[in-house]
């Protein structure tokens, strides 16, 4: 007969960091916003710079970030999330600042305000949650919605004689040269989970060294949007979404 | 009310400059702005001026969405700051606008108006009235808006604008026009260094241990928490009218009564001289603060005088105001020249002649 030994005292193995709220997450079941708010506030917890550290939400379905994460933070017009970090930046030059964008944010109605605030080094931290579709609004065609994908304004597949290419941002960011450090990571895996951790350590202990942008890409899912369960959403993310957007370094600083 | 510090000697200065060089005496922390005429000598200056003092950010945006957005987040992080622009770039920082007043950021607008719709002219108007003081963007929201008449005025508007602004937690907008920022004239700056900076102790600095989180933001999905905060904005909109500034010449005997802001005011000026000489009684109510507008002078003022003339560079905007407050008392006249065109006192007396005629006041004074 088996038995189970219950240890007098719990050693506690995995908790919330300090810098989460208790506030419920309003996310849907399986969408990765919330693991990615999770290992941006881990990381800031661990390095001690909660102090320190300004974030910027953007319009989009993580316009209530700041509801989780227990930093100052500033909650920014539809697209301009790298502008107002700039400006928070800019008059705070000693604070980690990070702006926090969906693909329609960053890629679309920001794509001006992005290239502008890389091209110009501005020494911020920008996490691009890349899910392929406008969640918030109810799951419309987003600039990196793949050819083929069909969403509620593409109701037929999105066709590139009418609506031309899923843009990949992250390359193009790449190749501007006040970027530092651009990576393309995922959240849909443990193993995922793990290295977009690492590079978000990165990319802080980067800032300190005011060498110019860090850009994190997250290719991420949206099962409501996509009308897939959690599972068929990670599988679908991992077929199609990767190929197009594959995951590494673009650019990494040399030591 | 605020009282200003000034320099023992007079300058020779630009409007624009004035403005440029009153912002960095005001302790401005960080510029944002993108290239327009007839105000881009605000960031030429400050790129030149800005280097010798320490800790002033001076940054040439992308586009207009951008530095108001930058003023977003540096306001946010409790600077004092400013950008400034002429109208189409206005139009375009209005979606920023709308969030700044919602999350109540202190800050300073400038906008050295030139004629439209549209691209329009280089020319100076005051077309933008409307926009200025009626809200502009979206929502019900308004700025503290001034209206130089001078280069002087430009100088000290920048200290009057960043004072209401902190004062008030809501952004300041200096409403000038092309003629102004380009015009030289003798100018008493403020005294450097002589504006206090209020305490902000919202500003997203970083979460200390001490206290819960700052957040800025203008989102409030549930409605009855964005009542509350239109309640609160809405109070705050009437206790800055305690801040109400005009200025009246001969208004005390005075039958028709020019009501005029900014440079059309010393026109008008020029023009109720003139009337003098001719015999008719004329003053000037030149508005100050065109918001909160100063209504009341003008519905006291109808006891006595006649009739009203308003005069603007635009179609008639101001005057709306200015009906508003005489009632029906008394007939309200507009003369207005658009698109870039000054009007000269000429063209004015010659409209006080024909209102003193309809009044009958000619008969009075013949
Ligand atoms: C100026 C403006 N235009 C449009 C909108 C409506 N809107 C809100 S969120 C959004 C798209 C967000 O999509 P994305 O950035 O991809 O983020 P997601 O919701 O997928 O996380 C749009 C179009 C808005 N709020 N403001």
């Amino acid at each position: 007969m088996n038995t189970i030994t219950i240890p007098d005292e719990m050693e506690l193995v995995y908790s919330k960091p300090e810098t989460i709220t208790d506030t419920p997450l309003h996310y849907c079941p399986g969408c990765t916003h919330g693991v990615i708010h999770r290992v941006l506030m881990e990381v800031v917890n661990e390095m001690g710079i909660a102090e320190q550290t300004v974030g910027v939400a953007p319009v989009g379905c993580s316009v209530f970030a700041y509801n989780y994460m227990n930093i100052d933070m500033q909650e920014a017009a539809h697209g301009r999330a790298s502008a107002v970090a700039t400006g928070i930046r800019r008059v705070l030059p000693e604070k980690y600042v990070f702006s926090y964008q969906g693909d329609g944010d960053l890629a679309a109605i920001g794509t001006a305000e992005t290239i502008h605030s890389v091209n110009r080094g501005e020494n911020i931290l920008i996490v691009f949650v890349n899910n392929g579709i406008y969640g918030m609004t109810g799951g419309q065609m987003a600039p990196t919605t793949l050819l083929g994908m069909v969403t509620s304004t593409t109701p037929f597949g999105r066709e590139q004689s009418a609506m031309g290419y899923p843009i990949k941002m992250t390359d193009l960011v790449a190749q501007l040269p006040g970027a530092y450090y651009v990576t393309r990571q995922a959240a849909y895996t443990a193993a995922t989970v793990r290295k977009l951790k690492k590079a978000i350590e990165k990319a802080f202990q980067f800032q300190t060294r005011k060498k110019g942008t860090c850009f994190i890409e997250v290719v991420s899912n949206c099962p409501s949007g996509w009308k897939m369960t959690p599972i068929e959403a990670n599988d679908w993310l991992e077929k199609n979404m990767l190929p197009m957007y594959p995951l590494g370094d673009l650019k990494v600083p040399k030591e | 009310m605020y009282q200003f510090q000034y320099d023992s000697t007079p300058k020779l200065m630009k409007g624009n400059e004035a403005l440029a060089e009153a912002a960095l005496r005001a302790g401005m922390q960080g510029y944002f702005g993108y290239p327009i005429t007839p105000q881009s000598e605000v960031l030429e200056y400050l790129t030149e001026h800005a280097p010798k003092r320490k800790n002033v950010v001076v940054l040439q945006a992308e586009s207009e969405v951008a530095s108001i957005n930058m003023i977003y987040g540096a306001a946010g992080a409790g600077a004092r700051v400013m950008t400034s622009s002429s109208s189409p770039g206005i139009s375009l920082m209005q979606e920023g606008i709308s969030y700044i007043a919602s999350a109540e950021l202190p800050c300073l607008l400038v906008n050295v108006q030139r004629g439209g719709p549209g691209l329009g002219t280089i020319q100076p108007s005051q077309a933008d009235y409307f926009q200025a003081t009626k809200g502009g963007g979206h929502g019900d929201y308004h700025l503290f808006v001034l209206a130089p008449s001078s280069v002087q005025e430009m100088a000290e508007h920048v200290f009057l604008g960043f004072h209401i602004a902190e004062k008030y937690r809501m952004p300041s907008l200096v409403l000038a026009d092309g003629a102004l920022g380009q015009m030289l004239e003798k100018v008493l700056l403020p005294k450097d260094g002589s504006l206090p900076y209020a305490e902000k102790s919202w500003a997203t600095t970083g979460k200390t241990k001490d206290r819960e989180r700052n957040i800025i933001t203008s989102l409030h999905i549930d409605p009855n928490k964005m009542e509350m905060i239109n309640l609160q904005l809405q109070d705050k909109y009437r206790k800055l009218k305690q801040e109400i500034r005009f200025e009246e010449i001969n208004t005390k005997d005075a039958d028709i009564i020019l009501v005029a802001y900014g440079l059309t005011a010393r026109i008008c000026q020029k023009a109720m001289d003139l009337a003098k000489e001719k015999g008719i009684q004329v003053g000037v109510v030149r508005p100050i603060t065109l918001y909160p507008f100063p209504y009341e002078i003008l519905s006291t003022l109808a006891e006595k005088a006649s009739a009203f003339l308003t005069v603007e560079m635009n179609a008639g905007q101001m005057v709306e105001d200015v009906r508003l407050a005489i009632n029906g008392k008394r007939p309200v006249f507009f003369k207005g020249r658009m698109g870039g065109i000054i009007p000269n006192p000429e063209e004015i007396l010659l409209e006080i002649e024909t209102i003193a005629e309809k009044q009958q006041l000619k008969n009075i004074y013949a």
